[in-house]
């Protein structure tokens, strides 16, 4: 069962923000609108693919995250570190000593997501090449592609591959290992370092998975800092602790960049990274103008997480700096390194295998106008008769996106077409609305402060 | 409700742009989303056969709450053995067609097999119409 309420990391600091229009006319699901002077975000039409956080030009839109120091609630503090926080640092910072700072930093142990890679590779070529699977098959590693095909393309969640992500199976494996050594889940926290928002909204409220093992969450770009900092004060002494991790191999440190799922799963796989570009290209899925494709890799993020938006390093540089630590790798379909340690993944390969499976992707279309078919033709009759008083200027001065947004809030009942300035307009000069009415309006929208007169303003 | 496209023969470039207008409609009227499938998928198929072998078309488009009529009636050199058009792997594409990845010959029968009904009539020389018809919110489906 999927929750009724959807969590979202992100978080609009009214504080901060100035309510202007840029976080609403980039969203890729119109999930914002603007209200006293704020931005609101529409709970169920929002992917948290963080495009709002990109472009707006206070920082106003934050990732709510855990507070650090909830790994201290814990006997056993597991850093759950996907590979892309390597890619973060500087050539000359090596692996084990930002693995040796987040020791330092007070968790007990760092395991890399990517290990996940290895049980599930061989899962999704399976699930990719069964007949009975609907082609082709969606990558199921990016939450908010999950998200926004829920949302806007109902039909191609049957498309959805069913199996975890990486992550998932990375964090039972850890689960399973402290259970098996007689640690229950109240002394174990796995605190996952997280590239973006969308990682968050799924492990807070997952999609066809019941719960998630991981008991918190923090932010990349917050973690670091710490990092970076705790390397400097210690200097790049080689005394530095240095934590037993197994490596991982090429295919798991290339996974969540751009090709890293389309490269190893067999057959004619595409790799589409960048929001807009994955809504093209899902578009013309949908109606069946692409066909003969076994496997799609989707990506929100330009660049895959390398692009995430808790990423510090420009996500050119990251690329090369884990392609380079890739070259160096085994490949996952390489042999067994002879001395595997206690705490492999493979070791517990089959009771991974066995829970590897996802349930349905539900459809949770947000593009109704109404539930009921007969309601829903006559308020889209209601909504393009109002788009045709209303300018079709798309200029955001209502609060709403653009003008058909703006039209449909009003069949729905969530906003009113004096909203629009140009309406207004006519209204006052036809002596419908007074000056009090319409500044009454404004303020409604964007707050009282913006009709305030500054007091070095001659104008 | 009805709605009315206009399309190009020749022109790839927009083809499947009438599909994709009605099936954001479809969307939004909250059309059960394998119903939307079938109907798109067989409209796709008979617009790019307006912009393949035809000069010029209309797309009207009937909802409401029980069927989905779409009629695509084109101006173009028409289907002079419609049974034999309607053969899977049957084509006449130029090679220049193929070329862009259509004439595979699948388009009427995949336009068949998506809809519930469906009826082809056409005067060589003067054109075609296409008529596809798909139940919506019936109980079994
Ligand atoms: N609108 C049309 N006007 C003229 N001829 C058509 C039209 N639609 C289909 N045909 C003819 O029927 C044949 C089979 O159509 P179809 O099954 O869609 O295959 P394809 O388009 O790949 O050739 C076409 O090659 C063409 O000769
Ligand atoms: S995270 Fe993405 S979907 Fe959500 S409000 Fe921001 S831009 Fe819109
Ligand atoms: S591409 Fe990676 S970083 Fe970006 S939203 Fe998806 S999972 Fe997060
Ligand atoms: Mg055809």
């Amino acid at each position: 069962m999927e929750a009724k309420s959807f969590h979202h990391a992100l978080k609009v600091r009214d504080d901060i923000c100035i309510g202007c229009t840029h976080c609403m006319t980039v969203c890729p699901t119109e999930a914002i609108r603007v209200r006293n002077g704020k931005a609101v975000i529409i709970d169920d039409r929002c992917v948290d693919c963080g495009m709002c956080l990109r472009n707006c030009p206070v920082k106003a839109i934050h990732i709510e995250h855990d507070d650090f120091k909830k790994i201290f609630d814990f006997e056993h503090r597991v850093a759950l570190v996907p590979a892309v926080l390597s890619g973060q640092f500087p050539e000359d910072i090596t692996v084990a000593q930002i693995y040796s700072a987040l020791m330092e930093l007070g968790f007990t142990a760092v395991y890399e997501v990517e290990h996940g890679v290895e049980i599930l590779l061989e899962a999704a070529k399976r699930f990719v090449k069964n007949p009975a699977a609907n082609q082709p098959v969606i990558s199921s590693f990016c939450p908010a592609i999950v998200r926004l095909i829920q949302v806007r393309f109902p039909a191609l969640t049957e498309n959805v591959m069913l199996l975890k992500p990486p992550l998932d199976i990375a964090a039972l494996h850890i689960k399973k290992l402290y259970t098996d050594k007689g640690i229950n889940s109240d002394r174990l926290g796995i605190f996952y370092i997280t590239p973006c928002a969308a990682k968050i909204a799924a492990i807070k409220s997952p999609v066809g998975e019941e719960w998630s093992p991981i008991s918190g969450v923090i932010n990349m770009d917050f973690i670091f800092n710490k990092i970076y900092k705790s390397i400097k004060q210690n200097g790049k002494s080689e005394s530095c602790y240095l934590p037993k991790i197994d490596p991982l191999t090429s295919e798991g440190v290339m996974w969540s960049l751009t090709h890293g799922e389309a490269t190893p799963i067999q057959g004619r796989c595409l790799a589409i990274d960048e929001i807009h570009n994955v809504i093209d290209f899902l578009e013309k899925l949908e109606n069946e103008e692409i066909d003969d494709i076994d496997f799609v890799e989707l990506r929100a993020c330009d660049e895959s997480c390398a692009g995430g938006v808790l990423a510090v390093a420009n996500r050119f540089l990251a690329v090369e700096r884990l392609k380079n630590r890739a070259a160096n790798l085994p490949s996952v379909s390489g042999p067994i390194p002879s001395e595997m340690s206690e705490e492999s993944i493979v070791r517990s390969k089959e009771y991974l295998i066995n829970h590897i499976a996802i349930d349905d992707v539900n459809p949770r279309s947000m593009l109704m106008l109404d539930e009921n078919m007969a309601e829903a033709m006559k308020k889209m009759n209601q909504r393009n008769r109002l788009l045709k008083s209303l300018p079709q200027v798309d200029c955001g001065a209502c609060g709403a996106p653009n003008c058909q947004a703006l039209a449909e809030d009003i069949v729905q009942g969530k906003a009113g077409i004096e909203q629009c300035f140009f309406i207004r307009n006519r209204q006052i000069s036809s002596g419908k609305l007074n000056m009090a009415g319409s500044t009454a309006i404004i303020e409604s929208i964007w707050g009282k402060k913006k009709l305030k007169k500054p007091e070095s303003e001659n104008i | 409700m009805v709605f009315e496209f206009e399309v190009q023969g020749g022109d790839f470039a927009t083809a499947g742009n009438a599909s994709s207008q009605i099936k954001k409609i479809l969307k939004q009227l909250n059309v059960d989303h394998r119903d939307i499938k079938r109907i798109v998928v067989a409209l796709y198929e008979a617009e790019v056969n307006i912009v393949a072998h035809a000069f010029k078309g209309r797309i009207i488009a009937n909802i409401d709450t029980s069927e989905v009529r779409i009629r695509l009636v084109d101006e173009g050199p028409g289907i002079p053995d419609i049974e034999l058009a309607m053969q899977q792997g049957y084509s006449t594409a130029s090679s220049e067609v193929r070329e862009m990845g259509f004439g595979a010959g699948m388009g009427l029968p995949n336009m068949k097999k998506n809809t519930d009904e469906m009826h082809v009539t056409s005067v060589v020389d003067k054109g075609t119409t296409v008529e596809l018809i798909v139940f919506i919110n019936q109980p079994t489906t």
